[in-house]
């Protein structure tokens, strides 16, 4: 189940030509605001019009100009979680829940079991918290059976605690639902912890789509580069550290909620990662991964991405231009990359899609 | 009461109101229907619409019920069909104070329901389309209900219109006591006879308690079906 996507549309002073293909899983949509992220995902619901567009689901032709061929939403099964929610204020949460239940479709009891919203089924849409609200939203798209989700920013509107509240259930949703979900965002830890396929935004163009690995480590993105590591627990230590292997690479990180052999995802942001021809001695910084310079590329923004092959994974240095020359880095060469255990923060690291 | 007022006098309250429930009660789905589509519909004919409904409003009344008598007199072209094909007459009937009173007040209904109907969220549209709901389900379950209060205000203001109409009724369908004789026509026929005014003063009393109901009604209403819609 597959989710292709052409479109061209002509705003005043804005064109979006966009073109990509969504694999299974879940499609991070990523971008600043105002790069046609939103009106990609409209397009997709049947919720907007683009002059020019073909979509197609799994086969299903849901938009094609070219053939006057337009869905309409109703009936395009796309199950979509707004961002703000867009609960119906005059419903209860049951009746908000079965607005669009068919019949012999997922069973109400265990989504409302697998969100832990059954406590609130009597009450108003007011009557919620944020995290409620986009709990109630998703259990509400996804009681409709969807052949598809779609994410609107889901997370925007709550603070960091809520965040971390809803991501699991995404998680969960792209390990167990057999639709893809295309899921907007611009933010780097979901990305990080979400995306099976990243789908890069700007000014209405794909600047670059791929694997998070692939995407995240392009110097496109600028600062918000950076390196997506596979890595598996070894053990926790009794100073509050945690000890990650990513290939054979020891990794020491703060303590990580989860057990020996877990195996997760970290993001290590391009800008934390500091570079040393020599392997440094007397440094406070407990991870000293030697490596091989895989490439090197110049960011828009005068800086240098370097990425440094260590054995399995890779890992992406942001540093100045300057401290290139200086130290006379080229492709080929060997280097140690050093990176502070504290730089890794619990929202970089999640379990990895199952 | 019907003493107090006399036999004429209560003849006119009685059929003001039955003329006035009836004048609201049929034209309430085109009011609704019509501000729903200038509210959301995009076609072409929309300004000529709109121009349309606010007619009576901007006419002289008397205009109005001119126009009526030309359509719908028994020698107009709509109402020498309806008499023909129907049997149906309504030029100096009750049907045709009814008649006159609703299109009277159809831009006052129009344009409160169409009011509430632009302040409901197209957002909240969009989620019911994506949930499987098509145009008729959207609209009966989302948007009516949420523009409720306004559907409320509309009637009501309708209804009001519809009591007090005077001059597209009178030129209409007359003034015969018992047949089309409403309260203002009332009221206007005993001011121009000598020592009618006692008489027409009690009237006046009925007129002021009907609007003044009507308006304490509708702020209830309004109030419990807002409160229901903000879902507290």
């Amino acid at each position: 189940m597959s989710l292709e996507v052409r479109i061209r549309h002509r705003f005043a002073g804005f064109a979006l030509e966009a073109e990509f293909t969504a694999q299974p899983g879940l499609t991070v949509l990523f971008g600043p605001s105002g790069s046609g992220k939103s009106t990609i995902v409209d397009a997709v619901a049947g919720l907007f019009r683009p002059d020019h567009a073909l979509i197609r689901a799994d086969g299903r032709v849901l938009t094609d100009t070219d053939a006057h061929i337009f869905v309409p939403p109703h009936r395009r099964r796309a199950g979509y979680v707004f961002q703000q929610g867009r609960l119906f204020p005059h419903l209860s949460v049951r009746r908000n829940l079965t607005y669009g239940s068919r019949k012999g479709g997922a069973d109400f009891a265990q989504v409302v079991g697998m969100l832990g919203i059954g406590h609130l089924l009597d009450r108003a849409p007011a009557a919620l918290s944020g995290g409620e609200r986009s709990r109630v939203a998703i259990g509400r798209a996804l009681l409709a059976q969807p052949l598809l989700m779609l994410a609107d920013e889901p997370l925007a509107a709550l603070d960091d605690a809520r965040k971390a509240e809803i991501l699991p259930y995404f998680e969960r949703l792209r390990d167990e639902a057999r639709v893809p979900i295309l899921y907007v965002s611009h933010s780097i830890p979901e990305v990080t912890r979400l995306a099976t396929t990243v789908v890069a935004l700007r000014a209405g163009r794909v600047i670059a789509q791929g694997t998070p690995s692939e995407v995240l480590g392009q110097g496109a993105l600028g600062g918000d580069a950076g390196a997506i590591i596979d890595a598996r627990v070894r053990r926790h230590h009794d100073d509050g550290l945690t000890e990650l292997v990513a290939g054979d690479v020891p990794l020491w990180v703060p303590r990580v909620a989860a057990a020996p052999g877990t195996a997760l995802r970290l993001r290590v942001g391009a800008r934390d990662v500091v570079l040393s021809r020599d392997r440094p001695t007397g440094l406070s910084a407990l991870n000293i991964m030697p490596g091989r310079i895989a490439g090197m590329r110049d960011a828009p923004d005068g800086s240098v991405m370097v990425r440094l092959d260590l054995g399995q994974d890779a890992l992406i240095a942001r540093i100045t231009r300057r401290s290139a020359h200086a130290m006379g880095l080229a492709v080929g060469q060997d280097c140690h990359a050093i990176l502070k255990s504290v730089a890794v923060h619990g929202s970089d690291i999640a379990p990895a899609p199952g | 009461m019907a003493d107090w007022l006399g036999p004429e006098g209560w003849q006119a309250v009685v059929l003001s109101l039955k003329v006035a429930f009836w004048a609201t009660a049929l034209s309430l789905p085109f009011g609704i229907l019509v501000a729903h589509a200038l509210a959301r519909w995009r076609f072409p004919g929309r300004g000529l619409l709109n121009g349309l409904v606010h007619l009576p409003l901007i006419l002289p009344p008397v205009v109005t019920g001119y126009l009526l008598l030309l359509v719908f007199g028994r020698q107009g072209a709509v109402g020498a069909w309806l008499h023909e094909a129907f049997g149906i007459t309504l030029a100096f009937r009750w049907t045709g104070a009814a008649l006159a009173a609703a299109i009277m007040g159809f831009p006052l209904m129009v344009r409160a329901i169409r009011l509430a109907i632009e302040a409901v969220d197209p957002g909240l549209e969009s989620a019911a389309a994506t949930l499987g709901a098509g145009p008729v389900r959207v609209f009966a379950t989302v948007t009516l209900p949420l523009a409720a209060p306004g559907v409320v205000a509309g009637a009501i203001l309708s209804f009001a219109k519809a009591i007090g109409e005077f001059g597209a009724t009178i030129t209409f369908v007359s003034n015969i006591p018992g047949q089309t004789q409403t309260l203002p026509s009332a009221i206007h026929a005993l001011l121009q006879v000598p020592g009618g005014e006692a008489a027409a003063g009690r009237l006046v009393v009925i007129a002021i308690l009907i609007a003044m109901a009507a308006l304490m009604l509708s702020e209830l209403i309004a109030r419990r079906v807002a409160r229901k819609v903000a879902g507290a």
